[in-house]
């Protein structure tokens, strides 16, 4: 999972801030709406993975995506977010729905 | 499915949803038959598999038994382990697929994130999309894990639904949702509390409880 190849592929690293695509393309995707065009922070990169948005139509999944935790605070997800400023949300993220902000 | 490795019904089913035969989709009543597209055409498989003699009844009764009979004391050795062991608990935190093995338990392909409560920091574990769950260690989830007033709310205002589980957090804790949407499952260990120091690691065994795994309770001595 995390070969030193796929950890050269990655585009992005800990501590990056990065953009969710704001996009609603058709078909499974397992990027939620709440965290599209939101900002936040990768914390971590998982390595390579197959890629669900195939495997829900019947592909293999290749090539194979990376995937990424990335932080949110909570008051950038939610305007009305009523807890400390502090509080965050951790969500998996793969890297075609990622770009640097 | 690839037919490489064992079919995992620890992570969901390669569209995401949840659809083991006997459980009713989130949000659907649960006594609900409803046969869709999916169940019709697994249950046809299943039934044509038995049929041609590739499987049996009775192995695919006992896959089903092997999977219900998997409870939450699994996970709870997991984290017991992790309290009265340190070293134990760096390798869970640096690798929680390894480390689990170790104690027997085999998450298969699936890749497991152990997230530790701190004096600082508070986990909680939804999966927003379907309902993702660490089956291999906790078994199948609760029924409120897998409703949409939980998955909906619990990235929203969590502690407002944690305070509903009957857990108040003061505001110097940060409160870190992990929504679990892809290909990894999440455990939450709990911090030992204090008041626990004399006690065995059966004893502490029965205070580890599903839900401060999932992270909506704490961890009481008795």
């Amino acid at each position: 999972m995390s070969d030193a190849a796929t950890l050269t592929a990655a585009r992005f690293a800990a501590g990056d801030v990065v953009l969710v695509r704001d996009d609603y393309p058709p078909g499974h995707i397992r990027t939620p709406v709440y965290v599209r065009g939101k900002r936040g922070r990768i914390t971590r990169c998982f390595g390579a993975f197959k890629n669900p948005e195939l495997l829900a139509i019947g592909k293999d999944g290749l090539p194979k995506k990376i995937l990424y935790e990335v932080q949110f605070s909570q008051v950038d997800l939610w305007p009305d977010y009523a807890g400390p400023a502090s509080d965050t949300l951790l969500i998996d993220i793969y890297e075609h729905w990622l770009a640097k902000a | 499915m690839s037919g490489t490795h064992p079919h995992d019904h620890d992570h969901d089913h390669d569209h995401g949803h949840d659809h083991g035969q006997d459980q009713a989709h989130p949000g659907q009543a649960k006594d609900e038959k409803v046969h869709g597209y999916y169940q019709l055409l697994g249950l046809a498989l299943k039934e044509l598999l038995i049929e041609k003699g590739v499987i049996t009844a009775a192995e695919v009764r006992a896959a089903i038994e092997a999977r219900d009979a998997i409870t939450p004391s699994l996970g709870g050795k997991v984290v017991v382990r992790a309290w009265t062991d340190a070293a134990y608990k760096t390798r869970l935190l640096a690798d929680a697929h390894s480390a689990i093995l170790e104690l027997g338990i085999d998450m298969g392909p699936t890749e497991l994130i152990v997230a530790e409560n701190t004096p600082a920091v508070h986990n909680v574990i939804v999966c927003t999309l379907c309902s993702c769950y660490p089956r291999n260690l906790l078994g199948l989830p609760p029924s409120w894990y897998k409703d949409r007033d939980y998955r909906s709310r619990v990235v929203r205002e969590p502690r407002a639904v944690l305070k509903e589980f009957g857990t108040e957090l003061p505001s110097d804790i940060d409160v870190r949702v992990h929504d679990s949407t892809a290909d990894l499952r999440y455990l939450v260990l709990p911090m030992r509390p204090s008041g626990t120091e004399g006690m065995s690691e059966a004893q502490l065994a029965d205070i580890v409880t599903r839900d401060c795994m999932i992270g909506v309770t704490l961890p009481k001595a008795p």
